[in-house]
């Protein structure tokens, strides 16, 4: 019997494309999983509208859980039904973007202003003397930071 | 229901009498998509050019959201019945577009394309806020995910416009004078579309003047604490056509660079 658990452990090994160390579950875009006997639906809410690594986390998605033969056909759709914020974000996907030399987003991303985005904590020393260069990075998930503390430059993935 | 009927004509007409709300809900979708598709392309000019690197960056990054935006909007069109995105996107000429002339408009001095990027993302990430609410549910489900983005373009253009409005007086001067040019430009973005009253009627869209109301509301305060002025209102020419498919000298050049890969090799992958 394949239930959505099931399911949705497997696919915590599929990992965001830019950010290697974070799975697209704590990530929080697989929004939907819906077994029919053996056939698997999964559903994705896009993360940025403009994010290139969409359609590739679409294939991958596929092309993981073809490699489990007692499934049957997988399709994947992306659909903005539910909305993605930063909120959606797992306590573990924190801990992995921690991990990968990023600034998690900061919780409760509905009131974010400049102010609150200025506010983030260096991720390799953890203080709080840093400043915001630019609320625009590498990629549309990213911000610009430096340390004033342990004089390093960092990114911060943004909270929205 | 609106969502559940066929539309029954591809081409949109624009004798209001004739229109139904589809055709108007149409009218509504290709005019946001392409403003961001068109602003979209000019931010990307920027990239490689910006005046210093994080500027270059937020350009081009402001330039791929619009972008990737327009798409989503283009999608729900085709769901509608129109060709699919990139047809819509890279086959049209320039009385096709319904941009207004605003977004069209050369990037110009830094100071013309930061002035812009304030006009066009207060009215947008309002224009967003308002069709959260929407009772067209797949524009409504986009612009709650639109807004989140747009709000750092708002947050972006404002640091700039306040930054350099309040800064010396040379700069001062370069932003008032882009104010002043841009002004009647920016009153374009609120035409009114030909059958906006079926979309108040039905809810799905709050109409153009309520929209520059909002505006003026939000963005005056701004201006004024950048000690910038909005030109006097008596002076006050919005310059429209944009809408209905009629642009200034600059849109179909913009195009034919846009669509060059395209139109060499349509199946072209990249």
């Amino acid at each position: 019997m394949i239930t959505k658990s099931y399911i949705r452990e497997q696919l915590k090994q599929v990992k965001d494309p830019e950010i290697p160390t974070i799975s697209i579950v704590d990530l929080g875009i697989v929004t939907g999983i819906d077994i029919h006997e053996n056939d698997v639906h999964v559903t994705l809410t896009p993360t940025f509208a403009g994010c290139p690594a969409l359609r590739l986390m679409e294939d991958m998605v596929v092309n993981h859980l073809n490699s489990y033969n007692q499934l049957g056909k997988i399709t994947v759709e992306t659909s903005f039904e539910t909305t993605w914020t930063t909120d959606l974000i797992t306590d573990e996907g924190h801990a992995a973007i921690k991990k990968h030399g990023l600034a998690p987003p900061i919780r409760n991303c509905s009131n974010i202003t400049m102010e609150v985005i200025e506010a983030t904590n260096c991720p390799y020393c953890d203080s709080d003397n840093t400043s915001m260069k630019s609320p625009f990075g590498p990629t549309l998930c990213r911000s610009l930071h430096y340390c004033n503390n342990c004089k390093q430059a960092f990114e911060g993935f943004k909270p929205i | 229901m609106l969502l559940k009927q066929e539309a029954e004509n591809p081409q949109i007409t624009y004798n209001s009498n004739k229109m139904n709300s589809i055709d108007a809900l149409k009218e509504l979708l290709y005019k946001i998509a392409d403003d961001q598709l068109i602003i979209g392309h000019r931010n990307s000019e920027w990239t490689g050019l910006g005046p210093i690197l994080e500027e270059d960056i937020a350009f081009s990054s402001m330039a791929q959201d619009k972008i990737g935006q327009s798409e989503h909007i283009y999608n729900l069109l085709h769901q509608l019945g129109e060709a699919d995105a990139d047809t819509v996107a890279f086959t049209r000429n320039s009385a096709q577009f319904h941009s207004s002339q605003f977004v069209e408009l050369p990037i110009g001095d830094y100071s013309f394309s930061l002035i812009r990027h304030f006009l066009f993302d207060f009215a947008e990430y309002l224009r967003f806020e308002s069709l959260k609410s929407s009772a067209y549910e797949p524009l409504a489900q986009v612009s709650k995910k639109f807004f989140g983005e747009i709000k750092y373009h708002t947050m972006h253009a404002n640091t700039w416009v306040n930054q350099l409005g309040k800064g010396n007086e040379e700069s001062h001067t370069k932003m008032q004078d882009s104010l002043n040019y841009a002004w009647n430009y920016a009153l374009g973005m609120f035409e009114q579309g030909p059958a906006e009253d079926l979309l108040i009627s039905e809810n799905i869209f709050i109409g153009e003047k309520a929209l520059q109301d909002v505006w003026l509301g939000t963005i005056t305060p701004l201006l004024t604490q950048s000690n910038l002025t909005i030109p006097a209102q008596e002076n006050w020419k919005p310059i429209f056509g944009g809408r209905f498919g009629k642009h200034s000298q600059h849109l179909q050049p913009l195009l034919e660079e846009m669509t060059e890969v395209y139109s060499i090799d349509p199946s072209a992958d990249w």
